[in-house]
């Protein structure tokens, strides 16, 4: 280990170096003309493409010559380590990144995104959902442009549910539990519900979500002390646990991601998952799923006073605060969220402005998924902005796994995490 | 003076005199031991005094000195030890495996087979493989739902019901281990091969004239005769073995529920997922103790049966 932590030592001092001396070249402002150059970092997976993003740009471009725009693309679980080293490693490359909804805590706290509470127009702060600002903000200041807004819905095989005598959609998580027991009893598939479970951020997404339903998910109160081992928090891993328990969950599942559910699902091997947007071209497509056709989507079930709720997993643009260029910058990230830039293509993500779900033109590749979302859109509840999230999000990953697999009760494993709390904040 | 010697004189100032042979010898080196302090001693340097800080990538400006509090902190903490006694199982385990299986390989190789060329070559196979690609192809061979292995072994009728391998926190390890012995058994058996094929088939003739057994020839003659190779692949397997990483990273990721989080694991995850590099290189330092601690048991061990 000792000459490959010097190896890691070294790749970090080579990464700080070239950043380093990249450093500058990615805004310049070359007086006199004016031109300016933006480079900006997104996200390849899920939600808009690298032709989505292309297109957007092109089109700023075409409306603004003298501003020049560079975008790099990495995959989600890169995303974070990409903006950090940049940042704070490098001294910044990046005019604009893309920012998750549990990170502009972290990030504010590291000094690394702008706030532009003050410059944001009036019209676009009421015309988005409300949801999707919260993603951005952090102590009341906005630090993101909203782009990207999503949660988990729910998705189920019509076909399944036919043969098994179910003729409605489950509105609760109780119904959810009888369904697929009905649909076990038939012998339709041994396990009728799949979930990324995996150690991983995604385990935490649908913990999440299913809180939201089951009494709330506000995990950490305003002092800082744990709430999540009680009420919605609690209810949600004892419900999970239960669906194991049933044999109504694939045990599988916690070792699955997100593209594993949709692998599962397209399979013929499952009657109900969570999952992101895309799941469902993904799930419903002819050349990737032997069920292309009979999945069906709706919003995610509630419980009890609750009609529905989802994870809140919009992620917005920040300007960073290193940008030469802050203004130009700020002006590409409101051109990429516009509304017209939002409604090029929904096949891969909602807009975020609450007017496009009321436009036949634009909900009519999907009616049912528009009416869906947009119940679904404005019941989001949030993961934990604490500065401190990564560190929560992985020691809740363990507890939970640790709960799933009968090692300890939910209320054990959740209460282990409290206690270690005061550790997590340092 | 003639003018043959005259021009003898003239030479002799011109050939300077040769360099010292050691500074010839520095020179030829001195490239190299540059690159190596560069990109070896100076890395190290820095990894050391960053461990005795508090540094979060996080928190820039923000890096109080601590002393000797990131270590302490780790000795004191159980997730440390638990990777650590992870990392311990994985290693006498797999080690074990590799070593008696390898060795069985070895003897069979050094039969006088029909087809033993294809033998060898099929054998060095998997440890040609990289090391993602390995973990990658175990990762699909334990699929719960489309694996090889819940395949094979219900269609042998010793399952009834698929087995999830991977997200079952007492099974995950038993099949990283899995894995790496399949890959790692080969370079075993080649060196132990090597060695055999170094000791004298007389030897063993001589002591079965003698009236030993096939198995006491094996005992008392070949043997004592390879000690040294198999404790030098003891050295390099467990060193190796302890800081695994690739491979359980692409299995499980150190999961479910951190039942296959190793040390390295561990120092990666509060390194570079955590950003807390102070933690982190106190975690380096640690690791490469303990694999200095097996080393000079290794070698001490290694010095005796040299004696002997």
């Amino acid at each position: 280990m000792r000459s490959s932590r010097g190896r890691g030592v070294l790749a970090l001092l080579a990464v700080a170096t070239l950043l380093g001396a990249c450093s500058g070249a990615g805004t310049q402002a070359s007086p006199g003309t004016g031109n300016v150059t933006l480079r900006a970092l997104f996200m390849k997976q899920a939600a808009y493409s690298e032709a989505d993003v292309k297109a957007m740009t092109d089109s700023f471009t075409a409306a603004n010559p003298n501003i020049k725009v560079t975008t790099d693309f990495v995959g989600y679980d890169a995303l974070h380590d990409k903006i950090i080293t940049d940042q704070i490693g490098g001294g910044g490359t990046y005019d604009l990144f893309l920012m998750d909804t549990p990170w502009p805590a972290e990030f504010v706290k590291a000094g690394i995104v702008t706030d532009i509470t003050d410059k944001i127009p009036a019209d676009v702060k009421s015309g988005v959902f409300d949801s999707a600002w919260t993603a951005a903000t952090y102590q009341g200041k906005i630090y993101g442009v909203p782009w990207i807004n999503d949660t988990k819905f729910f998705f189920y095989n019509k076909k399944m549910f036919a043969d098994a005598g179910i003729t409605s959609a489950p509105k609760t998580w109780d119904d959810v539990v009888a369904d697929a027991q009905a649909i076990k009893a038939k012998g339709i598939v041994q396990y009728p519900i799949v979930w990324s479970w995996k150690q991983a951020e995604a385990v935490i997404c649908d913990w999440t979500e299913l809180a939201g339903a089951m009494g709330g998910a506000n995990f950490i109160d305003a002092q800082g002390n744990a709430t999540f081992n009680t009420g919605g928090g609690l209810a949600a891993l004892e419900f999970m646990k239960k669906t194991i328990d049933l044999g109504l969950t694939n045990p599988a599942s916690l070792g699955l991601l997100e593209d594993d559910v949709n692998k599962t699902m397209s399979a013929g091997q499952a009657a109900m998952a969570l999952n992101w947007t895309y799941g469902y071209a993904v799930m419903n497509d002819p050349q990737n799923s032997t069920v292309a056709g009979q999945i069906a989507v709706t919003s995610a079930p509630g419980q009890g006073s609750t009609t529905t709720a989802g994870v809140n997993g919009g992620m917005s643009i920040a300007v960073s605060k290193t940008s030469k260029n802050p203004d130009a910058a700020l002006q590409y990230a409101l051109w990429v969220a516009s509304e017209k830039s939002q409604e090029m293509d929904t096949a891969n993500a909602f807009p975020m402005w609450k007017a496009s779900f009321d436009k036949p033109d634009v909900t009519k590749a999907n009616p049912e998924y528009f009416a869906a979302a947009k119940n679904e859109f404005e019941n989001l509840v949030a993961r934990p902005v604490v500065p401190y999230y990564t560190k929560l999000s992985n020691a809740l990953q363990v507890a939970i796994q640790t709960a799933l697999q009968g090692k300890q009760t939910p209320q054990q494993a959740l209460d282990g995490v409290a206690a270690q709390l005061p550790d997590l904040q340092k | 003076m003639s003018q043959a010697a005259r021009a003898g004189a003239v030479v002799d100032r011109r050939v300077r005199k040769p360099w010292p042979e050691t500074w010839v010898a520095a020179a030829f080196i001195a490239p190299a031991a540059l690159v190596i302090v560069a990109v070896v001693l100076v890395p190290l340097a820095r990894a050391a005094w960053m461990s005795l800080f508090d540094i979060s990538l996080v928190r820039p400006g923000d890096e109080p000195f601590v002393g000797l509090g990131n270590y302490i902190e780790q000795l004191t903490s159980g997730d440390f030890w638990a990777a650590t006694f992870r990392a311990l199982w994985f290693t006498v385990i797999s080690t074990a495996l590799e070593l008696i299986l390898g060795l069985g390989l070895a003897l069979l190789m050094d039969q006088p087979l029909r087809f033993r060329w294809l033998l060898r070559t099929l054998v060095i196979l998997p440890w040609a493989l990289p090391t993602i690609v390995n973990a990658l192809m175990w990762r699909w061979i334990d699929n719960a739902e489309y694996g090889a292995l819940n395949a094979l072994l219900t269609q042998l009728g010793i399952l009834h019901s698929y087995q999830v391998w991977l997200s079952n926190s007492d099974l995950a390890m038993w099949m990283v281990i899995l894995a790496d012995v399949w890959k790692m058994t080969p370079l075993v058996a080649i060196l132990l091969l090597a060695a055999l094929q170094s000791v004298s088939p007389e030897l063993v003739e001589a002591a079965k004239v003698d009236g030993a057994t096939t198995v006491q020839a094996f005992r008392h003659v070949l043997l004592p005769l390879i000690v040294p190779v198999v404790l030098i692949v003891l050295v390099l397997r467990t060193m190796e073995a302890f800081k695994v990483f690739d491979i359980v990273w692409i299995m499980t990721g150190g999961g479910p529920a951190n039942a296959t989080q190793t040390i390295a694991i561990y120092a990666y995850q509060t390194a570079y997922q955590g950003y807390d590099f102070g933690r982190g290189a106190a975690l380096g330092y640690l690791i490469a103790l303990v694999i200095m601690v097996l080393a000079a048991i290794y070698l001490r061990l290694l010095g005796r049966v040299g004696r002997d």
